[in-house]
């Protein structure tokens, strides 16, 4: 018989060995699930969780799919610290990329090095917005961030739906409902800065972002208020936290980084908004901030792993034929096995011996 | 604008058979939620519903038996979340999200095979006589099994909460699960009970829109249903009947819009796909501001992860 | 009159504390029986053994001369013996009859069911309709549901715990008349309470605890406030040592305080004044829930009210907030160790920053100065002689009375001006609470003023210069400590707000 028992305290180890543990399982389990299924395991998994790690043009697309991976799950994971449940990142997403690309659409034929800065800015806003909704609702009316925002994807992506078939749609493009292409107009497409790396300027905006929300969490006192208020919401009261600027720092900032990431998509990767623009980020992002301890440091190695089972999904789509949307399947049982092994770090299994 | 083309009555058999998934999903997850679990994995328990149900369907010829495959695969997929958030505490927003991204992974893998068939088509329920009735006929009696099953399943559910101990045990679990732990019931394993009759609810749900509504087999089909049938219950402030109310409502405006589409209206159409994720963030909005209400309806343990102290 | 249960020398033992220590006492059929005693004496203990929550170490019971050993509640009723608890366990979103039905072992089909609660409820004079809500209920409404789920089992030994905390002096009469009628029908009830006058209107026999074991047994009827206070406190009063207080100029100053309670359990305060000197320490005695956690949250700023009704050297601070008033050097430890005065999984350091970031000047502009931070965490550690590998260690790793230290030391170590602490010794081993209480002592010696809120009347007599006790959320005058009886401290906590015939402080 195996019995758990509660530790004296958390265990530092399990906690970092928790995230290697969860990917590893996913591996074997997934191994198995393959045999299950029909389908030589060996050369799945090799496709979908080393070959993205290994061959050279796989390398150049890993950082382009996780750059915003990481970027949404960096603002999610400050929201996630305080207990705020930020789940609509892919409503703020589009919202961002719809703003930012509205910008884009309507300075179209001007040129100038500020045009796709003050898109960012317009995307930013646009996705912080949708973030406030349900911060505001939160605040004001007690209605759950959870549900709000989760709903709130839903009128974003009909929104867009509305948008590209009417202001937004290209006046050129047949018909279609899309968008111009803004990747393939100078000023506002996003430009390369380490290619053979897949770093562009989105990518380079990730990391000081990454860098200043690790700032903000390990250095500067409203790091330490958020973390208070998800830790033990009534010493954050005695503290002298406000809950109501919290949840309104954490929708807000969560929904500008979502935001952002909605237009380096746009702008680098996507090119035009389509219907199908939205690609499940959002959700995949809370994964990423899950897997990486809703540290900063372990989401870009969990950005990093997620955005290789995207490419790895992709190929193993292309080479043997699987559905795209199995790699889900895997991102599902990755946090699956996350979330069941996190009883690791507070508690020990104990082989209990039957009493003679 | 011509409006004689939308035929009133074809209008709502087409409704309920639009609503019929939505208002199967949302009174398990009721369930669900009555016990103090927030499940956010309906939408991929629903798929792998949809697969199973599709694949049992096929392989019997049998669509009852599919909608029974459905439901088994339904409620065992739910069984890993119900594991997870019982018996190892894992937070219930988490792991719904990853049933759900789990569950549409799952089931595209083992559908791949599936893709471009037919399922054995599931029979109207004819009522000699009754079914050619004009108007009454057609809406009362021109519908499969499973739609009155699914009607059938709101009263039942509406009476086991409402008129049984073993309902009230399961409300009171979800309203103060220390109190009900300490008055000696179960309470983990009541949770674990009503999550897999979310699951099985789910999953026929699923089989639904694989064997009935489409029907074929597509990667992804339920196309956000799970989600949709999540705000139906808190847009019926968990109360069954109210949960017929909200999906037809859902139903109607699914089938509206189609109609007004095949009317050159489309400008609308994505309008009006918003509206019922608006009017449930509105009645969110309003049943919460009255907080003393608010705590009424809503059950007050939703989504709290319950440790027994001893 | 024939004996109904018989508790034969029962010990219970926590680590570190002896609960129950060969305690004995027999209850006859049908008679109240009073359990009196100072919080921590040992009473809910005892009771939980014979309600089957609590295995006893030691002893026995007989009921009615069979031994009784229930392992757990649903035994114990069915061998007669209910509890009303002091926090209930109902649903709030339930009806009356559904939360009577939970309770209950055999209940029967709802029509049956209702029909009997409204019986019942009429014969014992507590009307209630089986098919209200709990969640639109009053606190005493509520209670009544509690009383009427276990009369439905046909109790013969009724426990009820510290049942008119929650009560208004109206619905006391009438739970009293209930409890008369009950007794009168045969039921024999344990009562437990240090409410000293309501013993003396309601009990017939009383035992009394102290330190776990029984001191005295008495017959109440023949009894006065006093000379039962003097029993529960055990006689042996430390009479206050006297200290050179020589008080300076007011720092801080209470105007009929008045607050709402966010705790639908808790006591709303009521005008509360008092007016607090530099040098000063003032003892607040009174009966847990009487609003002590509402005044420390008044005073820390988690709860604003007007302005003016707290004044800070002349300044008005009641609408500001935690840090507002710790920078003007009002600072506050309350009760609960983990969760409310530290965080349970941050770090010792951490929770160093937690309330003396303003202060200790830890954050200049925001950015936290770590290194300032660990200094001031090893400062209290070393100070205050706290128990710990290092500052790095988890809260929620010390031991009670080792955290209890470091969040005094935490306060005492930011020179306030003025401080406030809720049962700064609560659950502490005797030598740490002694370090404490000398460390707030000589605060108060270097100029600072403190309020000690606390339930132990030894502690406050002997660190308090001025004494008052809070009593359902009004205060009575403040008093000088020195020269106080027994008596008068009895009457005060009966409510008695001058304090007697002492003179003005």
């Amino acid at each position: 018989m195996l019995r758990l028992e509660q530790r004296q305290q958390p265990s530092k180890l399990m906690l970092y060995l928790t995230p290697v543990l969860a990917v590893l399982t996913t591996m074997a389990v997934g191994g198995l699930l393959f045999v299950a299924l029909g389908i030589a395991p060996g050369r799945a998994i090799y496709l979908l969780f080393i070959d993205p790690f290994v061959d050279r043009y796989n390398l150049s697309q890993l950082f382009v799919k996780a750059s915003p991976l990481i970027l949404i799950a960096m603002g999610l994971s400050i929201g996630f610290r305080a207990g705020v449940w930020n789940i609509g990142a892919e409503g703020q997403f589009i919202m961002g990329a719809l703003a930012g690309g509205a910008v884009g659409l309507a300075l179209w034929g001007m040129t100038g090095w500020w045009i796709l800065p003050l898109m960012a800015v317009a995307a930013a806003l646009g996705g912080a917005l949708w973030g406030l909704i349900p911060a505001l609702l939160k605040i004001r009316f007690n209605a759950s961030e959870i549900l709000v925002s989760l709903m709130l994807v839903y009128v974003a992506e009909n929104f867009l739906a509305q948008m590209v078939q009417g202001v937004l749609r290209a006046p050129d493009g047949m018909g279609f409902p899309e968008s111009r292409n803004l990747g393939r107009n100078e000023p506002t497409a996003l430009p390369d800065v380490f290619p053979a790396l897949g770093i562009n300027a989105g990518g380079v905006t990730m990391l000081v972002l990454l860098t200043l929300a690790f700032f903000l969490l390990q250095k500067h006192a409203l790091g330490f208020q958020i973390k208070l208020t998800g830790d033990s919401p009534r010493a954050a009261r005695f503290a002298g936290v406000k809950p109501g600027v919290i949840i309104t720092l954490c929708l807000g900032v969560s929904g500008a980084a979502a935001g952002l990431a909605g237009l380096f998509e746009l702008t680098g990767a996507a090119g035009k908004l389509t219907i199908d623009f939205p690609l499940g980020y959002g959700f995949t992002a809370i994964i990423v901030a899950f897997l990486g301890r809703l540290n900063p440091v372990g989401i870009l190695l969990a950005g990093v792993v997620l955005a290789g089972t995207y490419i790895g999904g992709e190929n193993a789509q292309f080479m043997l034929k699987l559905p795209a949307a199995a790699v889900t399947v895997f991102q599902g049982m990755m946090l699956f096995f996350l979330l069941g092994f996190e009883i690791l770090i507070n508690y020990r299994v104990k082989r209990l011996r039957r009493a003679v | 604008m011509d409006f004689s083309s939308l035929n009133a009555v074809a209008m709502i058999v087409l409704l309920i058979g639009a609503a019929t998934p939505i208002l199967l999903a949302a009174i398990g997850e009721l369930v669900a939620e009555k016990s103090g679990v927030l499940n956010l994995g309906v939408e991929g328990m629903m798929i792998i519903g949809a697969v199973t149900g599709f694949i049992t369907a096929t392989t019997t010829g049998s669509p009852m038996l599919g909608f029974a495959g459905g439901a088994l695969g339904g409620a065992l997929v739910s069984t890993l979340f119900a594991f997870l958030t019982q018996y190892l505490h894992s937070n219930q927003v988490a792991t719904g999200l990853a049933l759900t991204m789990f569950g549409l992974g799952l089931a595209a893998l083992m559908g791949r095979n599936y893709n471009g068939i037919k399922p054995p088509r599931t029979d109207r329920l004819e009522v000699p006589g009754l079914s050619d009735f004009p108007v009454l006929g057609e809406l009362l009696f021109s519908y499969d099994p499973i739609i009155y099953f699914s009607v059938f399943l709101v009263f039942a559910v509406w009476w086991f909460l409402n008129r049984t101990r073993g309902g009230l045990v399961l409300r009171a679990c979800g309203e103060n699960h220390d109190a009900a732990h300490s008055l000696g019931y179960n309470v983990q394993l009541i949770r674990f009970g009503a999550i897999m009759f979310g699951g099985a609810c789910a999953g026929l749900g699923g089989a639904y829109v694989s064997l009935v509504r489409v029907p074929q087999w597509t990667e992804g089909m339920t196309a956000g249903v799970g989600w949709i049938a999540l705000a139906i219950v808190v847009f019926a402030s968990w109360k069954p009947w109210r949960v017929i109310l909200g999906a037809y409502m859902f139903g109607g405006i699914t089938i509206l819009q189609l109609s007004l589409q095949a009317l050159g209206i489309s400008i609308s159409g994505a309008y009006l796909s918003m509206t019922p994720y608006i009017v449930t963030i509105v009645v969110l909005v309003i049943m919460s501001a009255d907080r003393k209400r608010a705590s009424i309806n809503a059950p007050a343990c939703l989504g709290r992860s319950f440790h027994a102290s001893h | 009159m024939s004996v109904l249960l018989e508790v034969e020398s029962l010990s219970k033992s926590y680590p570190g504390v002896k609960a129950n220590d060969e305690v004995s006492f027999t209850i006859q059929k049908g008679e109240i029986h009073a359990l009196l005693g100072e919080n921590g004496a040992g009473k809910s203990t005892l009771v939980k053994m014979i309600y089957g929550l609590v295995k006893p170490d030691s002893g026995a019971m007989l009921l009615e001369g069979q031994p009784y050993a229930p392992p757990k509640p649903s035994m114990a009723r069915k061998s007669g013996v209910s509890m009303v608890f002091q926090h209930f366990s109902l649903f709030e979103a339930l009806t009356v009859a559904e939360n009577i039905t939970l309770g209950m072992d055999d209940a029967p089909n709802r029509r049956e069911l209702s029909a009997k609660i409204r019986a019942v409820s009429q014969d014992y004079g507590l009307p209630l309709d089986p098919d209200r809500l709990i969640g639109d209920m009053s606190v005493g409404e509520r209670q009544r549901v509690e009383i009427i789920r276990c009369l439905l089992q046909n109790p013969r030994l009724f426990i009820m715990d510290e049942p008119t905390s929650v009560l208004t002096p109206q619905e006391v009469e009438v739970l009293f008349g209930t409890l008369r009628q009950l007794s009168a029908n045969g039921v024999a009830i344990l009562y437990i309470s240090h409410k000293l006058d309501e013993i003396l209107a309601l009990c017939d026999h009383a035992t009394i605890l102290r330190h776990g074991k029984v001191v005295a047994t008495c017959t109440p009827k023949e009894e006065t406030a006093t000379s039962l206070a003097e029993m529960m406190i055990g006689g042996e009063l430390d009479i206050h040592i006297a200290t050179t207080f020589s008080p300076g100029a007011v720092v801080l100053q209470l105007q009929g305080l008045d607050m709402q309670s966010k705790n639908p359990f808790g006591t709303s305060l009521r005008g509360v004044s008092l007016a607090l000197r530099k040098g000063e320490i003032l003892g607040i005695g009174g009966v847990a829930g009487n609003g002590q956690d509402e005044l420390l949250a008044a005073l820390s700023g988690e709860e604003k009210v007007a302005p003016a009704m707290i004044e800070l050297a002349g300044e008005g601070i009641g609408g500001l907030g935690p840090n507002e008033r710790r920078e003007r050097g009002l600072l506050s430890a309350p009760e609960e160790r983990l969760g409310h005065a530290a965080a349970p999984v941050m770090s010792l350091s951490q929770n160093a920053f937690l309330t003396g970031r303003i202060r200790k000047g830890l954050a200049p502009n925001g950015v936290i100065n770590a290194r300032k931070t660990n200094d001031f965490a090893r400062e209290i550690v070393k100070a205050f002689d706290v128990r710990t590998p290092g500052v790095q260690v988890a809260a929620k790793a010390l031991s009670g009375g080792n955290l209890q230290k470091f969040v005094i030391g935490r306060e005492v170590l930011q020179a306030p001006e003025v401080l406030v602490v809720n049962q700064p010794t609560w659950g502490v081993d005797a030598a740490a609470a002694a370090a404490i209480r000398q460390a707030l002592r000589q605060l108060a010696a270097d100029g600072a003023a403190v309020i000690v809120i606390s339930q132990d009347l030894d502690e406050l007599m002997e660190i308090s210069d001025t004494f008052a006790v809070l009593a359902e959320g009004r205060l009575s005058r403040p008093q000088p400590a020195e020269g106080l009886t027994v008596e008068e401290i009895g009457l005060m906590m009966g409510g008695d707000l001058e304090g007697a015939n002492h003179a003005e402080a």
